[in-house]
C-alpha cells in the first residue's frame, strides 16, 4: 500500500516532462495511474472481502510512537476503489477537458498529490499519518480550488475552503492527541484490539466534539456547509472529484472508522443523527434556488453528505447496509453529473440552467448518460440509486423515536434532489433547443467514454446488487460496528411501505419542479435573515478577527519609542512588584547601613544633577549635569577603594562632556515635545523603577556574600599572572576573553561609525 | 590531540574572528572577501558538525580559556543545545553568504559588509558556546554593534529610524541584564553558570532569586522578543537588505531564546511555580500578540517579522511547560523555524529584487512569472503553517502534545489557533504576491533573463529541502532534541563537568 500511495508522488514529479513531451496526451497516458491503482485494489479484493485484512507497518517517528501503518480493511477497500475508479474517469475526462488551460501541467500534478493522499487517509492504520494525509487534501483542494487564481472570487473561495478545514483540522489534531492520551496509542488497529472503553474516559467529550468538528468541517456538515458550494469556481473534474466523489467524503469516512472506538453512546450517536438530518434538508431546501449547473450539484451533494452521517448516526445494520450502498450510488451517479455539466459548459459556454435546453440532438451519449444518472440519483428503479434510497428509508423507519419525523424530513430532502435532478439531468436535453449562437455538438470520447461507464455501472449495480454489494457490506460493516452482518440485497422487495415513499418522493419531487418558482420567490420572501447564514457569520468572523488584530497592534506596536520602554519597564515593575509584594517578611533588609557623611553628600549631588539634567532647556547644562553625576559615581569608587575604576570612570566623563561639546553645535535647536501630562507619567514611571532597583540592591547588600573568586584572585594574581594589580590581572589574563569581545566591540564601532558617515544610499533606493 | 579538541571547541569564534580581520585588511579587494566569506562560512558548517559529532559521542564540552579552572576564568561549554545551535547558525550563515554574493549591492559591500557579518556569526556563537554570564553579556555586545551598523548600514531614513528603535531597546536590555549579572554576582559570588547553578540554591532566598529572575526573564525577553518587548523587531527587521533581515529573522532571536533556556533550566530552577509559569503566560501572549501583528500587515517583510515573534511564543511554551517532551518541542521549534524563516525572507528579497517592492498591493502574479521561486515559497510557507508532513507540523506537534500530557488544554488551544491565523497570513501573501495578478497600474520593472536564474534560487532550494528533510525524516531531529532537553532538564552533569566533582 505504501508502495502504491508512493508511486503516485512519484508520478507527480514526472508531470513536468510528460507535459513537455505531449500536452495533448498527457491526460490520457496520467490516467494510467489510477487505473493502475484500481486494479492493484481490484486484484486485492477477494482477499479482503474474505476477511483477510491486509497490514503494512513501517518505522517512522518511534520517538512519538508514530509509525506508518496502513490497513486495507472493508471500507478502506471500498473508498480506495472509488478515488482510483472514478480518478481514472477524472484524470481521463480532464485530459480533453483542460486542453486550453495553459496550466494544465500544474493541474494534474495537484490532482495526483490529492489522491495519492486521499488513499493515504483511507488506508491509514496509524491516525496521526491519517491526519498527516487529511491535512495535504485540504492543501491540495486550496490549490485546485483556487486554480483560476487570476479571478478574485476563486481566490477568496480557496481561501474560504482552507480556513474551514484548515480549522477543523487544527481541531482534529487536538482530538487525535486527546485520543491518543486517553488510549496511549495512535493505531486505530490496537485501539480495537485493546477494546478499552473510551467513553468512561474524562476525557471522551472533548475528543469527540474535536473529531466532530474536523469531520463537519470537512464533509460540509451544517454549518460549515457553505464553503462547499463556493468550492465550485474550482474546474469541473475538481469539482466532480474532490467536491462530490471523494475529498468531502473523507470527514464521513473518518466517522466511520472512529465509530467502533468512540461510537454507542448518547453524544455520538444524537450528535450525528441530528447534524445529518439538518444538513440533510438544508442542502437540499438551498438547492433549488440556484441556477447554476454545479452549483446545484452541490447543495445536493452537501445533502446526501448529511444523509451519510445520519446513517452512522442511526448505526443499525441496517443503517451501514444503507451507507455502504448509497455512499457507491453517490459516488458513481454524482460524479457523472459533474462531468456532464461540465461537458455542456465546455460544448455551450454556459452553466446556466435557465438558458439550457433541447441539447439531446447535439449531445446524445452526453443526453443518455445524464439521463440513465439521473434517473439513480432520483432513485428510480432499477437503477443503483433506488436500491440505495429504499435502504436508507428501511433504516430511518427501524428509529423508534423520532422516525416518523426523520422520514418525512428525508423524503422532503430527497424530494428537492429529485427537483435539482430534472434541472441538471433532463432539463438542459429536453424541450426545444435555445439558440446559443455558437456551433454545438457532442464531447469528444475521453469525456463521454468515462462518464457513460459510470452511468452504466450505475445500472448495472442496480439490476444485480445481490453480486455487487453483499460481501462488501459485510466487510464494511465489520469495521463500521465490528460485526458483520447477513443482510441480503435486493433489488426488489414488492409494494411494500417503503415502495410508496419512494413513489412518494419522486411524485412531489416532480410537483415542487412544476412550482419551484412559487415556491422559491415564497423562500425569499420570507428573507432568510442573514443572521442565519453561516457564511454571514464566517465573514463577521473574519472581520472581528482583523478589528481586534488592528486595534491590539495600534496599541503595541504604536510607532512610539517612548511608549515601548514604558510598556518593559512596566512589565518589570509588575513582576518584581510582585515578588515584592507575596514576599512576607523584609527583615533580612539590615538598614545599619553606616551612612558617611560624604555618601549623603554625593547623593544629594546626584539626585541634584539628575533632576537639573531633567529640568535644564539647554543641552549644555544637561550634558554637564550628566558629567556631575559620572564625577560623583567616580567619587564613591574612591571611598570604596578603587582608584583605578574611579580613573577609568573620570576619563569617560571628561570624554563624553568633551565630544558632546564638540558636536552640540552641529545638533538642531532643541525642542521639546513632551506635554506636561507626559513627563508627570514618566516621572512616576521612572521614579517606581528607581525604588524598586533601590529596594532589589538594598535586599543583596544585606545578604551575606561569600565568593571564592575574591581570595583566590588575590592568590594567584602574582604568582601565576605576574601582575600586582588584581584588576588588570582579571582584565588580561582571567577574564582576558571578555577584553577580547570588548575591543571588537570596539573595532565594530569605529566600522560602523565610518560607514554611516560616509555611506549615504539615495533615499528613493 | 587535546589541543585540536581546544582548537574545534572555539572555532565558532575564532573562524568568523579570524577571517574578519582578514577581510578587514584586503578592505578593497571586494572580490576576495566574497570568496573568503563563502569559504569561512563553508568551514564552519564542516567544524560545527565536527562539533556536534563529538558531544553526540563524548558528552558536553569543556574549555577553560587560558587554563584558569572554572569558576575563576572564563569556560567555553558546549552540550547538545549549544552544538544543535552553533550548528544552525553555520547553516544559515553558509546560505546567507551565497545568497548575499547575487543581492548585496557594492556599495555596502564597499562598507565593510562581510566582516560585520562575520563579526555578528562570531557574536552569536559566543553567545551561544559560553559557560559565563558575564561572558555571555559580552557576546550580546558584540552581536548587538554589529546587528546595529548591518541595519544602518546604507544610511537611509527609514533604516536609521528602525535602527534606533533597535539599538535604544537592546541597550535597555542590555543594562536591565548587567544590572542583573551585578546582583547575581553579588548574590553568589560568581559568574559561572555552572557555579551559580551549585550556589544559588544554597543561599535559599527565593525572592531575591525571583527578583534577579525577573531581570533575566526582561532583558532576555526583549533579546528573543517575547510580548510584551518585541517592538524593536517589527520596527526594523523590514528596513535593512533582505540578506541582512533573513539572517537576522533567522538567529538574533533566538539568541534570546536559547539564552532564556540556558538561565531557566541550569540556574533559576528554584521556583517554577513563579518563573514558568510568568514564561507560559507570555509565551501565549506572544503568540497571539505576534499573529494578530502579523494579519494586519500589508508588507511581504512585516508579515514576517510578527510572525516571528508568535512563534518564538511556541518555543517559550516549550521551555515553560517544563517536561522532557515540551522543550524537546521548544528546542525542535528553533530548529525548525530558523531554515524556514530565513527562506521565507529570502524569498521576499528574491520577489522585491525582481519586483522592487515588498507591498502585498503592488505585487502579483510571481507565480506565472516563476513557479520555481513560488515553490521554493510555498514549502517554507506551508512549513511555517504547520502543514504536515514538513518540519512545522512535527514542531507544533510535539508541543501540543506535551502541553495536552501536562494537561495545560488552554495553553495547546492558543498555540493550536493561533496555527490556524499562521495559515491565513501564509495564505494572504501566496494570494496577493503569487496568485494574483499584477495589479495593472504597477510598471512592471524586471528583466526577463533574471526569473529564471538558478543560482540565484540556491540557497533557497537548499533551506527549502533542509525543511522536507527535517519534516519527512523528523526521527533524528526529534531525537536529537529530545537528547538536548534530557541534558537540559538534569543539569548535575552539565555542572559536574564544569566543575569537576
Amino acid at each position: 500500500m505504501l508502495i502504491a500511495i508512493f508511486s503516485a508522488f512519484v508520478v507527480a514529479v514526472f508531470v513536468q516532462p510528460l507535459f513537455k513531451f505531449s500536452k495533448k496526451r498527457a491526460g490520457a497516458i496520467l490516467s494510467l495511474l489510477p487505473l493502475m491503482l484500481f486494479l492493484y485494489f481490484a486484484y486485492n479484493t477477494s482477499a479482503v472481502l474474505s476477511g483477510q485484512l491486509q497490514f503494512e507497518t513501517y518505522e517512522w517517528i518511534p520517538s512519538l510512537g508514530i509509525h506508518i501503518a496502513f490497513v486495507m480493511d472493508g471500507i478502506g477497500l471500498l473508498f480506495s476503489l472509488i478515488i482510483t475508479g472514478i480518478g481514472t474517469v477524472i484524470f481521463l475526462y480532464a485530459g480533453s477537458y483542460m486542453q486550453d488551460y495553459k496550466y494544465m501541467n500544474r493541474f494534474y500534478i495537484y490532482i495526483i498529490i490529492f489522491m495519492a493522499s486521499m488513499l493515504g487517509v483511507v488506508l491509514s492504520d496509524n491516525f496521526l499519518v491519517l491526519f498527516v494525509f487529511w491535512e495535504l487534501t485540504s492543501i491540495s483542494s486550496y490549490l485546485l480550488i483556487g486554480f483560476n487564481h487570476h479571478k478574485e472570487e476563486s481566490r477568496y473561495s480557496a481561501l474560504q475552503a482552507l480556513l474551514i478545514t484548515g480549522t477543523g483540522g487544527l481541531a482534529l489534531l487536538a482530538g487525535l492527541i486527546l485520543l491518543s492520551i486517553a488510549s496511549g496509542t495512535f493505531s486505530v488497529s490496537e485501539l480495537l484490539a485493546s477494546g478499552i472503553d473510551l467513553s468512561d474516559s474524562e476525557l471522551y467529550v472533548p475528543i469527540v466534539i474535536l473529531i466532530f468538528l474536523g469531520a463537519f468541517t470537512k464533509s460540509a456538515q451544517f454549518p460549515f456547509h457553505f464553503w462547499l458550494p463556493n468550492a465550485m469556481t474550482a474546474p469541473t473534474p475538481v469539482s466532480a472529484y474532490l467536491h462530490s466523489a471523494t475529498m468531502v467524503k473523507a470527514g464521513i469516512f473518518l466517522l466511520a472508522r472512529f465509530n467502533p472506538v468512540l461510537g454507542g453512546t448518547e453524544l455520538w450517536q444524537d450528535t450525528l443523527l441530528i447534524v445529518g438530518t439538518v444538513t440533510m434538508v438544508i442542502g437540499g431546501a438551498l438547492s433549488i434556488k440556484q441556477s447554476d449547473l454545479k452549483k446545484l450539484l452541490a447543495y445536493t451533494t452537501v445533502s446526501v453528505l448529511g444523509t451519510l452521517t445520519m446513517l452512522i448516526g442511526i448505526g443499525t445494520e441496517l443503517a451501514i447496509k444503507a451507507f455502504t450502498i448509497y455512499l457507491i450510488a453517490h459516488a458513481l451517479y454524482k460524479a457523472t453529473l459533474f462531468l456532464v455539466s461540465g461537458t455542456i459548459d465546455h460544448e455551450t459556454g454556459t452553466r446556466n440552467v435557465d438558458k439550457l435546453s433541447g441539447l439531446r440532438t447535439f449531445m446524445p451519449i452526453t443526453a443518455i448518460t445524464a439521463i440513465l444518472a439521473s434517473l439513480s440519483k432520483m432513485g428510480i428503479i432499477p437503477l443503483v440509486g433506488f436500491v440505495g434510497k429504499e435502504t436508507v428509508y428501511a433504516s430511518i423507519l427501524e428509529l423508534s423515536d423520532f422516525g416518523t419525523i426523520i422520514i418525512f424530513l428525508a423524503i422532503l430532502a430527497n424530494a428537492f434532489i429529485v427537483v435539482v435532478t430534472l434541472l441538471v439531468g433532463f432539463k438542459p436535453f429536453l424541450g426545444k433547443f435555445k439558440d446559443l449562437q455558437r456551433k454545438i455538438h457532442e464531447a469528444p470520447f475521453a469525456m463521454w467514454a468515462g462518464p457513460l461507464i459510470l452511468a452504466v455501472l450505475g445500472l448495472l449495480f442496480g439490476l444485480i446488487p445481490q453480486y455487487i454489494f453483499a460481501s462488501l457490506i459485510d466487510q464494511t460493516a465489520l469495521s463500521i460496528i465490528s460485526k458483520t452482518i447477513a443482510l441480503k440485497v435486493k433489488l426488489w422487495h414488492g409494494f411494500n411501505t417503503i415502495f410508496f415513499l419512494s413513489v412518494l418522493t419522486v411524485a412531489m419531487g416532480i410537483l415542487l419542479f412544476y412550482f419551484r418558482i412559487k415556491i422559491f420567490s415564497i423562500l425569499i420572501s420570507i428573507k432568510f435573515v442573514p443572521y442565519f447564514k453561516p457564511s454571514f457569520w464566517y465573514d463577521y468572523i473574519l472581520k472581528g478577527v482583523m478589528t481586534t488584530a488592528r486595534a491590539q497592534t495600534l496599541l503595541l506596536q504604536n510607532g512610539y519609542l517612548r511608549y515601548y520602554i514604558i510598556f518593559i519597564l512596566l512589565t518589570f515593575l509588575t513582576l518584581s512588584g510582585y515578588v515584592l509584594f507575596v514576599h512576607e517578611s523584609f527583615d533580612t533588609i539590615s538598614l545599619d547601613l553606616h551612612i558617611t557623611f560624604y555618601e549623603i553628600a554625593l547623593s544629594i549631588l546626584i539626585i541634584v544633577a539628575v533632576g537639573i539634567t531633567i529640568h535644564s532647556k539647554s543641552r549644555l547644562t544637561a550634558v554637564t549635569a550628566i558629567g556631575i553625576v559620572g564625577f560623583s559615581i567616580g567619587i564613591v569608587f574612591i571611598i570604596y577603594g578603587a582608584p583605578d575604576l574611579a580613573l577609568t570612570q573620570f576619563a569617560i566623563e571628561i570624554l563624553t562632556v568633551i565630544l558632546f561639546v564638540l558636536v552640540i553645535y552641529k545638533l538642531p535647536r532643541y525642542l521639546r515635545f513632551s506635554s506636561l501630562s507626559g513627563r508627570i507619567r514618566d516621572l512616576i514611571i521612572a521614579s517606581a523603577v528607581g525604588v524598586t532597583m533601590f529596594f532589589v540592591v538594598l535586599l543583596i547588600t544585606s545578604a551575606e556574600m561569600s565568593s571564592e573568586l575574591k581570595q583566590f584572585f588575590a592568590d594567584v594574581s602574582m604568582p601565576d599572572g605576574k601582575g600586582r594589580n588584581i584588576v588588570n590581572v582579571i582584565l588580561v589574563d582571567f577574564r582576558a576573553f571578555d577584553t577580547m569581545g570588548e575591543l571588537v566591540v570596539l573595532a565594530i564601532a569605529a566600522l560602523g561609525v565610518y560607514a554611516l558617515l560616509k555611506l549615504k544610499l539615495g533615499n528613493g533606493k | 590531540m587535546k589541543s585540536l579538541t581546544n582548537i574545534l571547541l572555539v572555532a565558532p569564534i575564532l573562524l568568523p574572528f579570524l577571517s574578519a580581520i582578514i577581510m578587514l585588511s584586503a578592505w578593497k579587494k571586494i572580490k576576495f572577501q566574497r570568496v573568503m566569506n563563502l569559504f569561512a562560512s563553508g568551514v564552519a558548517v564542516m567544524a560545527s558538525l565536527a562539533i556536534m559529532q563529538k558531544v553526540r559521542a563524548d558528552g558536553i564540552l569543556v574549555l577553560h580559556v587560558g587554563g584558569w579552572q572554572a569558576p575563576f576564568g572564563i569556560s567555553i561549554v558546549i552540550d547538545l543545545l549549544s552544538a544543535i545551535m552553533v550548528v544552525i547558525t553555520a547553516v544559515i550563515a553558509f546560505v546567507t553568504a551565497i545568497y548575499s554574493i547575487h543581492t548585496i549591492d557594492p556599495e555596502r559591500e564597499a562598507f565593510g559588509f562581510y566582516p560585520l557579518l562575520q563579526f555578528l556569526l562570531m557574536g552569536i556563537n559566543g553567545a551561544f558556546i559560553t559557560g559565563d554570564l558575564f561572558n555571555l553579556y559580552v557576546w550580546f555586545e558584540v552581536m548587538l554593534i554589529s546587528s546595529f551598523v548591518l541595519i544602518a548600514l546604507g544610511g537611509r531614513k527609514d533604516q536609521l529610524e528602525g535602527a534606533i528603535k533597535y539599538v535604544t531597546l537592546n541597550l535597555l536590555a542590555s543594562a536591565i541584564f548587567l544590572a542583573a549579572a551585578g546582583i547575581i554576582y553579588g548574590l553568589a559570588g560568581t559568574l559561572n553558570m555552572a557555579d551559580l547553578a551549585r550556589k544559588l540554591p544554597l543561599l535559599n532566598n527565593d525572592t531575591m532569586l525571583n527578583l534577579v529572575s525577573v531581570m533575566f526573564l526582561i532583558s532576555f525577553g526583549i533579546k528573543s522578543a517575547l510580548f510584551p518587548f518585541f517592538f524593536w523587531l517589527p520596527a526594523s527587521y523590514h528596513t535593512p537588505p533582505a540578506a541582512v533581515s533573513a539572517i537576522f529573522a533567522g538567529l538574533l532571536t533566538k539568541v534570546g531564546v536559547y539564552a532564556l533556556i540556558r538561565v531557566f533550566t541550569l540556574i533559576f530552577t528554584h521556583d517554577v511555580n513563579f518563573t514558568h509559569t510568568v514564561l507560559l503566560v507570555l509565551a501565549g501572549l506572544t503568540m497571539l500578540s505576534g499573529v494578530l501583528g502579523a494579519a494586519t500587515q500589508m508588507d511581504f517583510r512585516r508579515i514576517l517579522s510578527f510572525h516571528i515573534i508568535s512563534q518564538i511564543g511556541y518555543m517559550i511554551m516549550g521551555l515553560a511547560l517544563n517536561s522532557p517532551l515540551a522543550l524537546a518541542g521548544g528546542i525542535f521549534y528553533i530548529m525548525h523555524h530558523v531554515i524556514v524563516k530565513t527562506n521565507l525572507f529570502f524569498v521576499s528579497g528574491m520577489v522585491n529584487k525582481f519586483e522592487g517592492s515588498y507591498r502585498l498591493k503592488s505585487l502579483g502574479g510571481v507565480f506565472k512569472a516563476s513557479p520555481v521561486l513560488s515553490l521554493l515559497f510555498f514549502i517554507p510557507a506551508m512549513s511555517l503553517a504547520g502543514i504536515p508532513p514538513l518540519s512545522g507540523f512535527w514542531a507544533k506537534f510535539t508541543v501540543a502534545k506535551a502541553g495536552f500530557d501536562l494537561e495545560q488544554y488552554f495553553i495547546v488551544g492558543v498555540s493550536l489557533l493561533v496555527g490556524a491565523l499562521t495559515l491565513y497570513s501564509m495564505t494572504k501573501i501566496w494570494n496577493e504576491v503569487f496568485w494574483k495578478d499584477k495589479p495593472d497600474s504597477i510598471q512592471n520593472n524586471n528583466t526577463k533573463e533574471s526569473w529564471s536564474s538558478v543560482k540565484l534560487y540556491l540557497p533557497l532550494a537548499i533551506l527549502s529541502l533542509i525543511t522536507i528533510i527535517i519534516g519527512f525524516n523528523a526521527e533524528p531531529f526529534l531525537n536529537l532534541a529530545i537528547n538536548a532537553a534530557h541534558q537540559l532538564l538534569n543539569p548535575q552533569e552539565y555542572i559536574k563537568i564544569v566543575l569537576g566533582s
